[in-house]
Order: C-alpha cells, then sequence, then structure tokens
C-alpha cells in the first residue's frame, strides 16, 4: 500500500508524477522524523495541525477580535498604536439619527450606513424568495423523469462558475443605453406593430377572442344552454372566418389600441428615478446564484424515497397532491438550509452590484459591505473605526440570521 | 418532417401509463426558456468580442460581427463605404459613397469607378459583410495598443489561483489527516473552532484583516491574497469526512514496518484521499480565479491586479474599448468554462454532497 501512487503500467505520466511525489515526500521526511523522534508520535497532530490553526488564528480570529477594538478607535492611521481611543463615537455616529426611515437625518457616516443598511434589506428580503421559487421551480423540473438530466443541469449551473466581474461586464454590456436589450425591445415594438396591420394578425385575433369568449360562456351558462352551444375551437374559427370576409369584402379592421407606442430606450442602471437599477441588481445577482441553490435543492428532492410517490399513484393521489404532501414537508430540512444560506449571502452582496452599477445611480443599489469598503479603503479619510464599528452592526444581524437557522432546524429535529 | 408519435418518442420516455403529456411539454418549454436566459448572454457577448470598434459602438442587434465594406478609390485616400443603390426601375448596383449632397449623395458605380453621379440617399442601403476581428484578442495581449496589461494580470491571477491551490491542499489535507487520525486532547475544541470559523463572515473582518495583512507586509503583494485564503474551514472539513472512512488498519499496518508519521501522511493517506484532493482542488482553482472583494482591498497598483481586478478596472476606465474589454471577460471566463466543460460531474456532484461554495 505504501507504493499506491507508483502504478503498474510502467511508462505511464502517472508513474513520473507518482515517482516525483514519493521522492518530495521522502525530502521532507527527515525534517518530520527528527520532530517525531523530539516528540513522540501521537504529538505528532498537533504538528499536522500546526499550519492550518496558524493561519485560522491569524486571520481569522484575530481579526475579530481585532475589529472590536478598532472599533472604539478613531483617526486614519493603520497602526494600532497611534490609533487614539475614542469610546462609543463611532457607534454614535452611525446611530444617531433622528429616524432611521429617513437617512437624511442623519450625520454623514449615518447616512451612508442607513441608506445601504435599508437597501440591503430591501434587495435580500426581494431576492431571496424569487431567487427560492425560481430555484424550486427549476429542481422540480429537473427532478422529473426528463431526458439528459446532467446536462440541463449543467446548463442551469455554469453561471455560478463565472466570476462576479465577467457577470457585471456582461450584464452592463447588455444593460447599455446603447446596449443589446433596448436594441432589441425596439425591434420588438417595431415588429409587432408592423405585424398588427397585417390580416394576419385579424384572422388571429378574431380566433383568439372567439375561443376566449366562447369558454367563457360555456363556463357560465346554464347546463341546458351549454349542451346546444358549440365547441370553443368551432367558434375561434368562425370568427377568424368573419373576419376574413371583412378583409377581403369591406375595410380590413384595425387595431389603433393595439399599436404600441415607438419604444425609447431606457438607461437601465443609470435612470435614479426609475426602480430599474435595483430590478436589475435583483435579476443580475439571482442570475449569477440560482444554479447553486437549484443544486442543492435538487439533491434533496432526489434523497426523496421513490416507493413514497409510488404508494401515492396507487391510491390514485393527483400530482399537485403530491407535491403538498410528499415533496414539499421533506424537502423542509434542506430548505431551511437554503433559506438561511441564501439570506446571509443576500445580505454579504457586493462583488456583482459594485462593478455593475458602483452602487449608483445616486445610492440606489449601494449595499452594506460597499459601504464598510468604502467608508475604510476609499476616499482621502480611511475611516477605518467607523467601518469596524459598521462591521460591529453587521455581524449583528448575521448573528441573528445564524440563530434563526439553528433554532429552526432545532425545533425540526425536534418536531 | 417529424410526425407527432416520432416527436413523443424523441422526448417522452414512457412514464407509467401516462406516456408524455402536456406536463412534459410545459416542462421542456420551461428548460429550453431557462436556457436561453443562462447561455444567451454569454454567448452573445463572446461572439460579440469579435466584432469591430464600430459595430459595437453603433449597437448593431446582429448576433455576427458585420462590418460595413468597405473600397479604396481609385485614386488612392481614404476607404470608402460600400452601399447597394436601389433604382426606381428596381435595378440593383453596388456604389462606393464619395460625399453626401444634401438630400443626394455623391457615388460611383464600383464598376466604372472614374464616374461619379448623385443619387438620393434614399436610394442607398449600406452593404454589410461578415467580418470577425481577432484583432481584439491580440491587441491587448501580444499587443501593445491597449493599457490592459493583459499577459501581467494573467500571470498574477495564475500564479495566485496555482499557489493558493496547492497552499490550500495541503494544509487542510494535515489539518484534517491530524483530526481524523489522531486520538489527542482539545480535538474536539479544535473541530469547534473550526466550525467557529465557517460562522465568521468574510465581509465583516475586512478593516481589521486588512490591517493584519498590512502589519506583515503583505499590502500590494500577491502573498497578502493568498495567505489569509489558505487555510479554508470547508476544505478541512471535506477532507476530513473523506478520510475518516479510510480504515485505521492501513496506518498501522505502515507503522509496524517503521514508517515515520509523515511518510504515512503523504505516501499512504494523500494517494488514498485523492477523490477529496481533487474536488477541493477544482473548487479551490474556481474561488482564487473569480475572487474579487479581497484582492481589490490588497491589491492597489496595476502591477499586482488580477484578472479580475484589471477587468473591472477596465470596465470603468473606457467606454470606447468595449471591444477590447468583451475580448479580455471571454479570456478570463474561458479557464473556469473549459475547467467546467471537462470536470461538470466532479463539481456539481461535489457541491450537491457537501452543499459548499
Amino acid at each position: 500500500m505504501a507504493n499506491m501512487p507508483q502504478t503498474k503500467e510502467t511508462g505511464s505520466p502517472f508513474r513520473l508524477l507518482g515517482l516525483a511525489w514519493a521522492l518530495l515526500g521522502d525530502v521532507l521526511d527527515p525534517v518530520f522524523r527528527a520532530i517525531q523522534k523530539h516528540i513522540g508520535a501521537h504529538r505528532m497532530a498537533y504538528v499536522f495541525l500546526l499550519p492550518n490553526l496558524l493561519v485560522f488564528g491569524l486571520f481569522s480570529f484575530w481579526p475579530m477580535v481585532l475589529n472590536f477594538y478598532i472599533a472604539f478607535t478613531g483617526g486614519t492611521s493603520t497602526l494600532l498604536a497611534e490609533r487614539p481611543f475614542v469610546g462609543l463615537e463611532n457607534f454614535r455616529e452611525l446611530l444617531a439619527c433622528p429616524d432611521y426611515f429617513d437617512p437624511k437625518t442623519c450625520p454623514v457616516a449615518g447616512y451612508s450606513f442607513w441608506t445601504s443598511l435599508w437597501n440591503t434589506l430591501f434587495f435580500a428580503l426581494l431576492q431571496v424568495p424569487i431567487m427560492i421559487v425560481v430555484a424550486l421551480a427549476t429542481a422540480l423540473v429537473l427532478n422529473r423523469d426528463i431526458r439528459a438530466r446532467g446536462f440541463w443541469r449543467a446548463i442551469f449551473f455554469y453561471p455560478v462558475m463565472l466570476s462576479p466581474v465577467v457577470i457585471a461586464v456582461i450584464w452592463d454590456w447588455i444593460l447599455k443605453r446603447r446596449g443589446i436589450l433596448n436594441a432589441l425591445l425596439s425591434d420588438a415594438v417595431d415588429g409587432w406593430n408592423a405585424f398588427v396591420k397585417t390580416p394576419v394578425f385579424t384572422l388571429a385575433f378574431a380566433f383568439v377572442i372567439g375561443v376566449v369568449v366562447a369558454s367563457l360562456l360555456r363556463a357560465v351558462l346554464p347546463k341546458g344552454w351549454r349542451a346546444r352551444m358549440r365547441s370553443p375551437l368551432h367558434i375561434g374559427v368562425l370568427m377568424a372566418l368573419a373576419a376574413f370576409g371583412m378583409t377581403m369584402f369591406g375595410s380590413p379592421p384595425q387595431f389603433p389600441a393595439l399599436v404600441l407606442a415607438d419604444f425609447r430606450p431606457i438607461n437601465w442602471l443609470v435612470d435614479g428615478r426609475s426602480g430599474w437599477p435595483m430590478f436589475w441588481a435583483i435579476f443580475v445577482y439571482t442570475w449569477g446564484h440560482l444554479g447553486f441553490y437549484m443544486l442543492i435543492l435538487l439533491a434533496g428532492l432526489q434523497a426523496i424515497p421513490r416507493d413514497l410517490y409510488e404508494a401515492a399513484e396507487m391510491d390514485g393521489t393527483p400530482k399537485w397532491r403530491q407535491l403538498w404532501r410528499i415533496t414539499l414537508p421533506l424537502l423542509t430540512p434542506t430548505m431551511i438550509v437554503v433559506v438561511v444560506l441564501s439570506l446571509i449571502r443576500a445580505f454579504q452582496v457586493f462583488d456583482e452590484i459594485y462593478v455593475l452599477t458602483g452602487g449608483g445611480p445616486g445610492q440606489a443599489t449601494k449595499m452594506i459591505v460597499q459601504h464598510i469598503y468604502e467608508t475604510a479603503f476609499t476616499g482621502d479619510a480611511k475611516r477605518y473605526g467607523v467601518a469596524a464599528a459598521s462591521s460591529v452592526l453587521v455581524a449583528g444581524i448575521l448573528m441573528l440570521l445564524t440563530m434563526l437557522q439553528l433554532v429552526s432546524t432545532k425545533k425540526k429535529a425536534g418536531g | 418532417m417529424m410526425t407527432s408519435t416520432d416527436f413523443s418518442a424523441f422526448f417522452g420516455r414512457k412514464r407509467g401509463r401516462n406516456g408524455f403529456d402536456w406536463t412534459d411539454a410545459l416542462a421542456y418549454t420551461y428548460l429550453v426558456i431557462g436556457i436561453l436566459i443562462v447561455l444567451l448572454p454569454v454567448v452573445w457577448m463572446a461572439v460579440s468580442s469579435v466584432k469591430s470598434q464600430a459595430a459595437l459602438g453603433e449597437n448593431d442587434p446582429r448576433i455576427l460581427p458585420y462590418d460595413q465594406a468597405l473600397v479604396t478609390p481609385p485614386n488612392g485616400g481614404r476607404p470608402l463605404g460600400v452601399f447597394t443603390l436601389t433604382r426606381e426601375n428596381g435595378t440593383v448596383e453596388e456604389v462606393a459613397l464619395v460625399a453626401p449632397r444634401g438630400a443626394n449623395a455623391l457615388v460611383y458605380a464600383l464598376s466604372k469607378p472614374n464616374e461619379t453621379f448623385e443619387v438620393p440617399r434614399k436610394s442607398l442601403t449600406r452593404k454589410d459583410v461578415l467580418q470577425p476581428h481577432f484583432e481584439n484578442y491580440t491587441d491587448p495581449t501580444i499587443g501593445q495598443a491597449s493599457t490592459f496589461k493583459f499577459l501581467r494580470y494573467f500571470w498574477n491571477s495564475t500564479f495566485v489561483t496555482v499557489v493558493a491551490t496547492l497552499l490550500t491542499l495541503l494544509t487542510n489535507a494535515m489539518a484534517a489527516f491530524a483530526l481524523s487520525k489522531y486520538k489527542f486532547r482539545g480535538r474536539d475544541a479544535i473541530v469547534l473552532i473550526i466550525v467557529a470559523t465557517l460562522l465568521i463572515p468574510p465581509t465583516v473582518i475586512l478593516v481589521p484583516l486588512f490591517i493584519t495583512v498590512q502589519s506583515f507586509g503583505l499590502f500590494n503583494s500577491l502573498w497578502g491574497v493568498i495567505i489569509p485564503a489558505v487555510a479554508t474551514p470547508t476544505g478541512v472539513f471535506l477532507l476530513r469526512q473523506y478520510m475518516l472512512t479510510i480504515p485505521d488498519e492501513l496506518l498501522e499496518a505502515a507503522r509496524m514496518d517503521g514508517a515515520s508519521e509523515w511518510k504515512i501522511f503523504w505516501r499512504i493517506m494523500l494517494p488514498l484521499a485523492l477523490p477529496a484532493l481533487a474536488v477541493l482542488a477544482i473548487l479551490s482553482v474556481i474561488w482564487r480565479w473569480n475572487d474579487f472583494m479581497w484582492p481589490l482591498i490588497v491589491l492597489t497598483q496595476s502591477e499586482v491586479f488580477t484578472l479580475q481586478l484589471g477587468l473591472s478596472t477596465f470596465k470603468g476606465e473606457l467606454n470606447d474599448n468595449m471591444h477590447y474589454l468583451l475580448a479580455m471577460t471571454v479570456l478570463t471566463l474561458l479557464p473556469v468554462t473549459l475547467v467546467f466543460v471537462f470536470l461538470q460531474k466532479h463539481i456539481t456532484t461535489g457541491i450537491a454532497n457537501t452543499g459548499l461554495k
């Protein structure tokens, strides 16, 4: 077993790789052997743990402690010794607002903090439900007996592989004022307006109206009348024929109400008075992350035993009832993980939106992490203290969300 | 021509007694629309990356790279645009536009370059030719056309990705080995500590982490990006779960033969844990290649920019260099796309099983 890497296929590149592997290990061996001789075999565990714990300690735990300290200091220096202790001053600057719902009344730092906090809450509370509904729908569709499931799954997952910057560049290019989306919409409007004027549209319109009105009548009319009525399809065809006659022998009907106004290009990401920038922030972020949650939900769906459905099928349970009574209840544990994870992630959104809109227009899409980033690292005055105090507050909110997860999972496990 | 039975035989895997019904049709419609929304932006962007600067500027909604046909006038000089002239009697001719004259235009027929004449401008339609511009790719990489130092950024990104992944694999595997195959005092506490790091949101410790990294002199150094990323709690967990399934007897046998602990780790554990290491390696490569926020904070000089930083700066700088921006975006997404195409199964099953990203 000790010669694992050296496969028996002589001359294969794997053999060479295996030899190099073994050699590298052997070169390091004397050092570790010396340590082992010194401290004993079972204490080698600490040696193996050391590098990882060192990095954890220095770059995860120590910063966490440090964050609290920095939150109580002022100035713009990165040297801890040169940072004056200011007590609760940073927090006061963030929290001393007459009205939290109107950030304009706050001090400068508080304005940025509360604006971005409300933006983030709005973003997360809208984005998470939308994404979960779409991810669940996609997972349910993929969980059916469909051809090439792996292929579909991979395509839906693909955007998760892309970097936030790439995603932002792609969508920025699409959403520019002189971008693809505006061009397509403009073409679509022109095409529709031309189509409305053609006789083909008149026929199709008459047919659809006929079918819809006849179906509605069938639903409303008393039984006796209904039996005497022709089928909606018949009536649709008759209407279409009548419309054909009108176009042939009379004046063709016009539908001025259906002609759309010429499309004026929209500045999707820049127009501050519309809600479009936030809409696209939510859309683009969802586009990039949906695949991940879809994958987790699909794994949860596939873990539900098949025989439950077979039993329900035997009893003649309708499909939608199977969904409500079997699938969704059994999916709840996965669902909780997905909800909490996506909520925590959405709360920390930064990359995509920062590159896409820069937080603009104005502060319309500025999120809380961007507030921390800009307070600490951009601009002339690097206000590390205020940024750290903001981080403490954000950490509190995230902690609350995590608690929510722990409590709800416990409840489920207990019940 | 497809008959309806062919159609349902193609899609419809027999599902009990139902066969192919309208819900299946709905499902496939959903999938096709979904795929269009997912893939079309990327594909469209990739194809557009070989459009000319002019075509991108005028926002041509055709997906393929078209340019106006150009012709050099007989007496030399600036190339002239080619138009198709449709006369009132229906004849069609290709002409070159020399100059506009109010509502008319001065043109000459390509067949008789020396006779200029005036025609109404309305009778002219632009003649386009298919022309991919691969110089969008070569100029910023091997040419000196732009401020985008692609090769420098690419090297930085590659360095960060490769070194961070190797270090991640090594340190995480060592820690996982200790936590799965040794019994020692404080083991459970350490496992708990590592769980706790999972709960620390990276966005919340930006300021102190920056100050720590700077105090180590790693500001504007690629190592400042690499080292904090090395100890991933998810990596330790993934590997530990896998190593727990490897029987202790194998290690005992090697111990009997006098192998040192290090040798047991290196020559037995690592080869046996190869599947889990592979998953972690793939994930780490994708994480590090796509990293944005932390490099944005630590790296402020363009000499040490990663591709993601270079790209986002380039995007902010100028709008008329769209052709370079799109080409460089394609080059940036190409590595992860290739990794995904070839290792798709491992990535999706790996993530589905562990639930990490």
